[in-house]
């Protein structure tokens, strides 16, 4: 049984205390939504939780993981602001070097390309999408290699409703498939059952 | 860590501006010099090898603090510090170097002996000196990217990473350019100076990475 959980989590950004005391737990299949006025570190909490931050205080961990997972990093797919693709090579060149580096083959490339409905632009340079379309080929990125932890940052920005309606779709199957999902967000993902943590009211 | 090394390449091929502009501002550095030197060719002969260290030192120095910013820009980065528990961070780092170093630097080796014609450096010298940077140069890009890592936040981080890097370099200048002239002037020797070379550009090639991912690990933001 997967299960990732932090305790007493604190960050900081330039020194000061953005954030401090989030405790969460998740077991498989669960998902939480972290909503909040911007600044109150909703990005920043992602980030300390897959390890690119330094916590300030407290600690995140990731059991059941297996020798596949051994640690939260390893388990956890991150899906920041920015796409993490080349402008200069094929979407499917991107999603295939993605794919050999993070190990743990899920689905091919152009099977991810066509489950965000890419399927027909895999060979276009990267630079040549529009927002929107770059935002569904960085998600495609968390179908091709296989993550039990999903960390999305605003992961539906720049995506219109159909696409919108998709990725709910995809994050419902992950989530049935034992998943777990953290997602910083303003706009209601259609994520049924998630749970819900309000950052920043007191920080205001 | 082969698809890095792949994906790096076909970046490097694809905008190909890197490699050019290297081999343009080291052909500007090495032309130039006769001109202000003066058309005496046995001091050119005799300056040439340390001139064409000089030039591809300077040349290879172009271009890195690229080396870790366009990832970060775009969030590859992260996941590249993400993955560490199935590529060490160190090995990433050495792997993106390398793939630099073949699509910037190696450019510069190939052009050295057409250059060490118009320096009227003769046959073993141009040898030596070719030999020589292609052994040496290694150690510079692995000596930069420590400067690329620590300057990746900086938006203009070029000249800062050119200082921060520079005086590391100096033993790699001294000992390339006494192995290439070693080969030319009759009492000095080539072997032991190309040797040491070689030494100090294996000891960057497990330093530098090492020091530049943990510069990374700690500069996130």
């Amino acid at each position: 049984m997967m299960r990732l959980a932090a305790e007493g989590l604190g960050g900081e950004r330039g020194g000061e205390t953005v954030f401090s005391g989030i405790s969460f737990t998740l077991g498989e299949g669960e998902a939480l939504t972290v909503t909040g006025p911007n600044g109150a570190g909703k990005s920043t909490l992602l980030r300390v939780i897959c390890g690119l931050l330094p916590a300030a205080e407290g600690k995140v961990q990731f059991s059941g993981g297996g020798d596949a997972f051994p640690d939260v990093a390893s388990a956890c797919h991150y899906l920041g602001h920015r796409n993490a693709m080349k402008a200069e090579l094929g979407v499917e060149e991107n999603l295939r070097f993605w794919q050999e580096f993070m190990g743990e083959p899920h689905l091919p490339p152009f099977e991810a390309l066509e489950m965000v409905g890419l399927g027909d632009i895999g060979h276009l340079p990267f630079g040549y999408l529009s927002t929107g379309q770059r935002r569904r080929a960085s998600i495609a990125r968390l179908l091709v290699s296989y993550r039990p932890v999903w960390l999305l940052d605003e992961p539906t920005s720049g995506l219109d409703k159909a696409s919108d309606a998709q990725f709910a779709d995809l994050m419902g199957v992950h989530l049935e498939d034992g998943g777990m999902i953290v997602a910083a967000t303003h706009l209601p993902l259609g994520l049924k059952g998630a749970r819900e943590l309000k950052m920043g009211e007191a920080a205001g | 860590m082969l698809a890095l090394f792949r994906r790096e390449l076909q970046i490097g091929v694809r905008t190909g501006n890197g490699a050019l502009t290297g081999v343009l501002f080291f052909l500007a550095v090495v032309a130039v010099i006769p001109f202000g030197v003066g058309p005496d060719l046995n001091l050119l002969a005799r300056i040439g090898p340390a001139i064409l260290w000089i030039g591809a030192l300077l040349a290879g120095l172009l271009g890195l603090e690229r080396l870790f910013q366009a990832d970060r820009e775009d969030g590859s980065l992260d996941l590249m510090l993400l993955a560490d528990s199935r590529h060490m961070r160190a090995l990433t780092v050495f792997v993106k170097c390398c793939a630099h170093w073949t699509v910037n630097v190696l450019p510069l080796v190939v052009v050295t002996p057409l250059l060490g014609l118009f320096m009227n450096v003769e046959p073993a010298g141009i040898l030596a000196a070719t030999a020589t940077l292609a052994v040496g140069t290694p150690a510079i890009t692995f000596i930069g990217a420590v400067g690329a890592a620590l300057a990746v936040a900086l938006p203009r981080g070029g000249l800062l990473v050119s200082v921060l890097v520079l005086p590391l370099t100096i033993p790699v200048l001294i000992f390339g350019v006494a192995a290439a002239r070693g080969a030319v002037a009759d009492p000095d020797p080539f072997l032991p100076p190309f040797l040491i070379l070689a030494a100090l550009m294996l000891f960057f090639a497990v330093i530098g990475p090492l020091a530049a991912s943990l510069a990374l690990r700690w500069g996130g933001d």
